[in-house]
C-alpha cells in the first residue's frame, strides 16, 4: 500500500508520519509538498500533525483552502482512505470533510502527554484490529483540541457510529469526549491524539500500530485482486 | 478601493476560555462588574471597486474569513477611500 504523506508550511509531525509507515509498517509511503504534487497515484492519504501556516486564522484553515485540498477531496470521494492527525484533523474539519470543530482547550493549556482512549467503533476500516471498548495509549500534543459540534450533529454523530475514539479522562473539553471521528462514508478519520508516535513500545505504546495495520489489511481486503 | 471591516465573533454556546480567563484576570484587579468577555476578530480588508463588494465579502467570510460552525461575522463597508 501506497501512502502520501502531505507536508504543508510548519506541518512538523510528517517525519514521525512517514518513519511510522516506512520503517515501522514497512509500506511505501513520499513526503508529498502540498504544491505541484499528484496525489492520483497513492492509496491513502496521511495528514499529519504541526502548525499549518502558523495556525493563522484558524488551525487549518489556511492549508484547507489549497490545490491540494481538491485532489484530497476527490481521493475520498474514491472511498480511498484519508487520516488527518491533529493538525491534520483540524484541515478536515476546515475542509468540511468532517463536521464540527477544533477549539482552544477548555484550560487554556497546550497539552502533551500520554492519554488512554476509547475505541469507541472498532468496526471502522482504521480499526478493525481493536477490540470495540478496548483502552489504548496514545500521546496528545494540541492547544486547540476541544472539539465541538451543534448538539444536533452530536446525536447524528453518535446515531451513524461516527465517534471512533474517545478520551476516558476528557483532557480538553471536547463534546462527547471526543477524540476522534470518521465520516459517514467510514473512509475518511480525523483525530487529536496521535497514533503514529505510538508505534513502538520503546518509546511509551505502540497501540497507534493496529491503527496503520488495519488501514492495510483493509486496503488489502478491498483491493486484494490488484495487491 | 473600498474598506471592508469584517468582525468576527464566536456563535452564542460556543465556550470561550481566552474570554473566561480575561474576565477573570479583569476580577483579580478589582473589576468585579465584568459579568462576561468573549475574545473576537477584527479583519480590515482593502476592496478593489467592483460591483457586489459586500456579497462578495460575505462569501469570503462564509468560505475562509469564519467558519460557520463556530462563528458569526458582521461586515460593514465604510465611505470610499483614497490611497
Amino acid at each position: 500500500m501506497k501512502f502520501a504523506v502531505v507536508v504543508f508550511p510548519a506541518s512538523n509531525c510528517d517525519r514521525d508520519m512517514y518513519h511510522a509507515v516506512k520503517d515501522v509498517l514497512q509500506e511505501e509511503a513520499d513526503l508529498v509538498w502540498y504544491q505541484n504534487s499528484n496525489l492520483e497515484n497513492y492509496d491513502g492519504i496521511l495528514l499529519p500533525g504541526g502548525f499549518s501556516y502558523g495556525d493563522y486564522l484558524r488551525p487549518g484553515a489556511v492549508a484547507s483552502t489549497s490545490d491540494i485540498m481538491q485532489q484530497i477531496k476527490t481521493h475520498a470521494e474514491k472511498g480511498k482512505p484519508v487520516l488527518g492527525v491533529c493538525n491534520g484533523f483540524q484541515v478536515l474539519t476546515e475542509a468540511r470533510l468532517l463536521p464540527g470543530a477544533l477549539l482552544r482547550n477548555k484550560n487554556l493549556a497546550f497539552m502533551c502527554h500520554q492519554e488512554p482512549l476509547v475505541v469507541a467503533n472498532a468496526a471502522t476500516k482504521f480499526t478493525s484490529g481493536y477490540e470495540q471498548g478496548e483502552i489504548v495509549r496514545f500521546p496528545i500534543a494540541h492547544g486547540e483540541g476541544n472539539y465541538y459540534c451543534d448538539d444536533e450533529t452530536l446525536e447524528e454523530l453518535k446515531a451513524n457510529q461516527q465517534i471512533v475514539f474517545t478520551y476516558q479522562n476528557n483532557p480538553n473539553g471536547s463534546a462527547g469526549d471526543i477524540a476522534g471521528i470518521i465520516n459517514k462514508e467510514g473512509n475518511v478519520l480525523g483525530m487529536m491524539p496521535h497514533p503514529e508516535r505510538a508505534m513502538e513500545a520503546l518509546i511509551g505504546s505502540d497501540d497507534g500500530l493496529r491503527l496503520f495495520r488495519s488501514m492495510v489489511e483493509n486496503w488489502r481486503e478491498t483491493y486484494a485482486a490488484n495487491a | 478601493m473600498k474598506k471592508v471591516n469584517v468582525y468576527i465573533t464566536w456563535k452564542q454556546g460556543v465556550l470561550d476560555p481566552q474570554g473566561k480567563a480575561i474576565q477573570e484576570s479583569l476580577h483579580s484587579l478589582g473589576y468585579q462588574e465584568i459579568l462576561g468577555a468573549r475574545v473576537g476578530k477584527y479583519i480590515e480588508l482593502e476592496v478593489e471597486e467592483g460591483p457586489d463588494i459586500e456579497g462578495r465579502v460575505k462569501e469570503m467570510c462564509e468560505r475562509l474569513l469564519a467558519n460557520p460552525v463556530i462563528e458569526d461575522y458582521e461586515i460593514a463597508t465604510s465611505e470610499e477611500v483614497r490611497l
